[in-house]
């Protein structure tokens, strides 16, 4: 099954004329997803890329029966592209978008509340089950079918973790970028119940950072109701208390933040932690196999 | 972004937060007129700068006269405050804050934040006000008082109430807290804040509530539906390197060590950062080039890490995603031969146009060391400093 992005999901994405969204538009067709049109408000009755654009998402929802949105938007417009989507009933809604407002994020998740969607980011690469279904701005090409769930923070960090799966011969289920910033619409615990659910997951890397208490959460929770191993990493032993290091989430504001005091507690948790994170693909290859 | 004690203040005063009579002056003599102006007998002249712990440090202090008024000034305007935040250089003053000075009979903290594990505007506040709150949170937990806020109503009476209450405030205060408090928190969501804090929020002359000092700071990605606030920045109280960086869309941090690093992506450019050391090595920077770098950018980028006289060796790990290694590989042969960098380089490059970029280097004929991956760049970049016996 794979989590939240399978086969046979339908795909809309919200700025769907725009000049990136075109380009992972087109890539993302190309590897496999059933992408069945696209929402830019005012270009309704158009096509693009061979797909009708719509005015408003619950039109796209009504013509193509859409389930699944990438939101393209520029982040000061992605809130209300959510908001959008959630109310059109979409149920897996990806913000690719850098820079999005922290208090936008806050009303979004009161939005969102009694509504049965998974937001993922914003700040994310995005979300891929490969050769099935891709949203998002990820190189498809460095991810291989297989058994491993992947949820990370960061994106390119996700890259990194992959590609040293790969070299190894291990393959993902389904690769999760929730994002990097301090009010995200999934945590780490909602991916991790997904991949404990899913039948075509055996085991699952997590790639955390520094600030927040979303990591030993997870880990907390893994220990009570997770039989897949997991295997964890923090970013950021490196990083200097106080500053923010790039993503809006990542800056350690208490002792509890730091990326050791994480890594120690995950690992006091039943975690498998790595260290070293040259060393992530090694690692699970020693654990899973 | 941060913001002085005094534009806080204002601010705050604006939404109707009481705050001690005062003004910003920038000189001895401009000081001493604030001083007549506000009348009394006695002022507080509190050097602005963007740290905290002032008062351990000297900037804050009590003026008897209008004479002390301008010798506190002129020992505090042109001097390098050193504070615990500050670091052993401090920050040079360029101005104070000269206010009414007021009797105090009991201190408490306020402060609003966003809270990650509730994902939503938090109340902090304790009956423990003028001390680190931080300390007070480890130490004592249970005199931290937390009020979660709905952003679909906002801070409502009844939650303030409450919080009033437990922190022990009695009588007319509680009202008194209450209006204060929304005040904070209309103040907090109207300018797209990240951190407000009150500490100490005082009890004086015979009870009234005050904000004593007073400290926000803002949302970077909301600056720009918040001009007001944007006016409110200085450049001064940053480091000049950041800003130059930010100037060209990186991402730049300063650190101590001697491995320049230039990486796509804050999580990499961390756990590249992590692997230097792990291996041992203490990496100089962090810095992030982000998506779509462009070859100049990349220039950019090796012009703002070479500016820091400790870097003995870069190493550039690249993981194209939305980005293109050829592009890199074009920046990078540029960088090298504009700017004649005697430092060695070790390249890791992988993801989207990996081979042309690959190719793009070998055919420049310029010595770049080139890894595999992150564990190999790692341990290139250790080799290539014991060669050099750092």
């Amino acid at each position: 099954m794979s989590v939240f992005v399978h086969k046979d999901s339908r795909v809309i994405i919200q700025g769907f004329t725009g000049q990136h969204a075109t380009f992972h538009a087109e890539e993302s067709m190309a590897n496999g997803t059933n992408v069945v049109g696209g929402v830019t408000p005012g270009k309704g009755g158009q096509t693009h890329l061979g797909r009708p654009v719509f005015d408003t998402v619950s039109q796209a929802v009504e013509e193509t029966g859409a389930d699944v949105s990438g939101i393209f938007v520029p982040p000061a417009f992605a809130a209300d592209a959510i908001m959008e989507a959630l109310e059109a009933g979409i149920g897996v809604i990806v913000v690719v978008a850098d820079g999005v407002p922290v208090q936008d994020m806050v009303r979004v998740k009161r939005y969102a509340i009694g509504r049965s969607a998974i937001i993922i980011g914003p700040n994310t690469p995005g979300i891929i089950t490969p050769a099935a279904c891709k949203v998002g701005i990820m190189p498809s090409h460095i991810y291989r079918s297989g058994r491993i769930g992947v949820v990370s923070r960061s994106g390119t960090l996700n890259y990194e973790a992959v590609q040293q799966m790969t070299a190894l011969g291990m393959g993902q289920s389904t690769s999760v970028g929730i994002g990097g910033d301090p009010v995200n619409g999934t945590d780490f615990v909602t991916v991790l119940r997904a991949f404990e659910a899913d039948p075509e997951t055996d085991a699952v890397i997590m790639i955390g950072e520094i600030g927040g208490p979303q990591e030993v959460d997870a880990a907390r929770w893994a220990q009570q109701n997770m039989s897949k191993p997991v295997v964890g990493f923090v970013a950021g032993v490196s990083a200097p208390p106080g500053r923010r290091m790039g993503h809006a989430g990542a800056i350690i504001s208490g002792e509890s933040d730091t990326a050791n005091a994480k890594m120690d507690l995950m690992e006091e948790l039943g975690m498998h932690v790595v260290r070293n994170p040259a060393l992530i693909g090694e690692t699970a290859h020693r654990v899973f196999s | 972004m941060d913001i002085h004690e005094y534009q806080t203040k204002e601010l705050l005063k604006g939404y109707g937060v009481p705050v001690p009579d005062g003004r910003v002056a920038h000189n001895v003599a401009n000081a001493a007129k604030v001083a007549e102006e506000l009348s009394g007998e006695r002022w507080v002249v509190k050097a602005q700068i963007h740290a905290g712990g002032r008062g351990k440090g000297g900037g804050v202090q009590v003026a008897c006269s209008l004479d002390e008024v301008r010798q506190i000034t002129d020992r505090l305007i042109g001097s390098r405050l050193v504070t615990p935040q500050t670091g052993a250089d401090g920050r040079l003053v360029q101005r104070v804050l000269v206010e009414q000075a007021c009797d105090i009979n009991k201190e408490y903290y306020l402060g609003l934040v966003i809270d990650r594990g509730s994902q939503r505007v938090t109340v902090i506040a304790s009956a423990s006000g003028g001390m680190d709150i931080e300390e007070v949170a480890r130490t004592t937990p249970e005199k931290v008082v937390h009020e979660t806020v709905d952003p679909a109503v906002g801070l409502m009476e009844f939650q303030c109430r409450k919080i009033a209450a437990k922190i022990g405030l009695k009588g007319k205060q509680i009202q008194e807290a209450s209006k204060l408090m929304r005040a904070l928190y209309r103040c907090f969501r109207d300018n797209d804040a990240l951190m407000a804090e009150i500490n100490p929020l005082a009890a004086v002359n015979g009870g009234r509530l005050m904000a004593l000092d007073a400290k926000m700071s803002f949302d970077g990605n909301a600056l720009y539906r918040r001009p007001a606030i944007t006016e409110l920045r200085d450049f001064d109280e940053e480091d000049p390197k950041e800003v130059k960086a930010s100037g060209h869309g990186l991402n730049y941090i300063a650190l101590d060590g001697n491995v320049g690093c230039i990486v796509n992506g804050a999580g990499l450019a961390m756990a590249t950062m992590d692997a230097i050391s792990f291996h041992q090595g203490k990496p100089a920077n962090f810095l992030d080039v982000g998506g779509g770098a462009s070859p100049e950018k990349v220039g950019n980028a090796f012009r703002i890490v070479l500016q820091d006289p400790n870097v003995k060796i870069i190493l550039v790990n690249i993981f194209a995603g939305i980005n293109r290694c050829d592009w890199i590989a074009e920046g990078l042969i540029k960088a090298m031969q504009d700017q004649k960098i005697k430092v060695p380089i070790v390249v890791r490059l992988a993801g989207t146009n990996v081979e042309k970029g690959a190719e793009m280097l070998a055919a420049s004929g310029i010595d770049f060391i080139m890894a595999d991956n992150l564990d190999d760049a790692a341990t290139k970049v250790m080799a290539a400093l014991g060669e050099q016996g750092s």
